[in-house]
């Protein structure tokens, strides 16, 4: 059981304002609190307000004190879970989405041949919401929401 | 010709569904019995196997009418949700496409577009019984004198509705793959470049065409499951190839025969009608059928037991092949590595991806099993046979 929680990782959208944008308060995530981090995507709009899609792990407990960090350094966060939908009664599990899911949160379940949605491993890239015909797969754009 | 030790006709079989005695099986309960008890004892076993798929089908449409009100009008244009319909026909008559967009789609101008809307969406609204704005546009004649008419319709107010697909159940199909080092955006879904993924739309062994694939019982009248209702085999469909290459099994190695197919629109449930936005390529529409086979003899069932091993899907080149015209194979895999969700092209693994619905392809199947086991849906003697030879 010592791997769950030396293992933890979890992926988060933070979004921040444009006075926070220009400081490196992702960086110390690694300096401070010995997390490591993996950006799975980043953009920033003509407002200078940035967003980004971060794969963290490292130990729970630091996790928590660096989610800490980057709140009270004005950055709001969404666990990506929350970002991500799918309509279970639109999908019909045709298993297009597939192809384009980077981190294997869309796959086939061999015996059921149902496709599945782990939301866990999800990075928010949105691939999925482009391309599923049947427009099953949903992302909320609003980046203002947040683990309050 | 050869005789059989099983023989049954059509009738007998629909004297045991009256009587709720007929053994019903799904083909892919169907290919585990025949391997289990040899074709003669499943022959003898099973009456009907039953197919099903569920998978995009673009050559599929709607021919509707949509009734007059005075002052009468012969329709020189019209639309459903301002997707063009085709009214050169008599005066209120139409015909809708499932891959016609939206009059004011984007299209490709900003690759890859969305086609948000188009024929398929209208026909599955109108199935799910939300209202559409007609709108018909007319030059004016002594007889038919109304220019203009503007109404919002739902599916009960159209005299009739059929769905009319003139190319449905495609008998094999290409796996594509892009060997370019760019993304692709085809009707067989986005290809990522140098062959990293390979998409594939076929039900396999409980694919209709796969179980009848020499054409034995399947024919002009056969009665089906359409979309949820009953539809016909009306004929071959558009591009039907009587004569491709086969393996023992008589399977066709290339895409071969197809079916003309239609169905009474006010009998359909949107769960098998589904329009679909295909990035990058188009609008169609996701059309769910079924089709029983009769076992009437040995040499059927031995058909009906096919399994996904003895389907081979040639793999193409979408990147640049398919676009030019060159018929290039770059081998054939079967429909079993294919469900496996990895193959081998050119000695490298590749992700293969399904666009057909397995898990509604089944359903299919078993709603069509259900019909039959209730004495509901009773099977239908061809008038006509569908050319084929081998
Ligand atoms: S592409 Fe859409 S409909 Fe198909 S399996 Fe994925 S989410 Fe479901
Ligand atoms: S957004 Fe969609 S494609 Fe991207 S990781 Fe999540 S499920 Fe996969």
């Amino acid at each position: 059981m010592k791997e769950v929680i030396k293992g933890f990782r979890k992926i988060v959208y933070l979004s921040f304002p444009p006075d926070v944008s220009g400081r490196p308060v992702v960086c110390n995530l690694a300096r401070r609190f010995d997390l490591s981090f993996n950006i799975l995507k980043a953009e920033i709009s003509p407002r200078q307000v940035g967003g980004m899609t971060l794969e963290i792990s490292g130990l729970e407990e630091d996790f928590e004190k660096g989610i800490n960090y980057l709140k009270e350094n004005g950055v709001r966060i969404t666990p990506v879970a929350q970002k991500i939908f799918r309509d279970e009664e639109t999908c019909m599990h045709c298993g297009l989405c597939t192809a384009m899911c980077a981190t294997g949160a869309l796959y086939i379940d061999r015996a059921t041949r149902e496709v599945c949605f782990d939301v866990d491993k999800c990075s928010a890239c949105g691939m999925c919401t482009r391309v599923c015909p049947v427009r099953a797969m949903t992302v909320d754009l609003e980046d203002n929401g947040g683990l309050e | 010709m050869a005789t059989h030790q099983v023989s049954k006709t059509i009738q007998e079989i629909n004297d045991r569904i009256r009587k709720g005695k007929a053994v019903v099986l799904n083909a892919e309960e169907m290919t585990a019995e025949v391997r289990r008890l040899g074709k003669v004892k499943a022959a003898k076993e099973v009456d009907v196997v039953t197919t099903g798929t569920f998978s995009t089908m673009c050559s599929s449409g709607m021919l509707f009418n949509i009734g007059q009100e005075p002052p009468v009008m012969k329709v020189s244009e019209l639309w459903m949700n301002s997707v063009p319909a085709y009214s050169g026909l008599a005066a209120v008559d139409a015909y809708l496409g499932a891959t016609e967009p939206a009059e004011d789609d984007p299209l490709n101008k900003v690759h890859p577009g969305r086609f948000v809307y188009g024929g398929g969406h209208v026909i599955e609204d109108l199935v799910r019984g939300k209202a559409v704005h007609l709108k018909a546009r007319a030059y004016g004649t002594d007889c038919y004198p109304r220019r203009k008419l503007d109404k919002d319709v739902t599916l009960a107010d159209l005299p009739n509705a059929w769905l009319l697909n003139p190319r449905n159940c495609y008998q094999n199909y290409n796996c594509a793959v892009n060997l370019t080092s760019r993304t692709i955006y085809t009707y067989m879904g986005p290809l990522k470049p140098k062959c990293r993924n390979a998409n594939y739309a076929t039900a396999g062994a409980l694919s209709p065409l796969f179980n009848d694939p020499l054409f034995k019982t399947i024919g002009m009248g056969t009665r089906i499951f359409l979309a949820g209702g009953v539809g016909y085999v009306i004929g071959s469909g558009t591009q039907h190839n009587p004569k491709p290459p086969r393996n023992e099994y008589g399977i066709p190695t290339t895409p071969a025969g197809t079916l003309m197919l239609k169905g009474d629109m006010k009998q359909m449930n949107a769960r098998y009608l589904r329009g679909v936005s295909v990035v990058g390529y188009g609008c169609s529409l996701a059309v769910g059928v079924g089709i029983p086979i009769p076992i009437l003899n040995e040499d059927i069932a031995w058909h009906t037991g096919v399994s996904n091993a003895d389907i081979q899907v040639p793999v193409r080149d979408y990147g640049y092949d398919y676009p030019n015209g060159v018929p290039r194979v770059l081998g054939h895999v079967s429909y079993e590595e294919l469900q496996s969700g990895e193959i081998v092209v050119d000695g490298r693994k590749v992700q293969s991806v399904p666009l057909t619905s397995l898990p509604m392809s089944l359903e299919v199947a078993d709603e069509l099993k259900r019909w039959i086991l209730d004495g509901k849906f009773l099977l239908s003697q061809p008038v006509d046979d569908i050319e084929c030879s081998y």
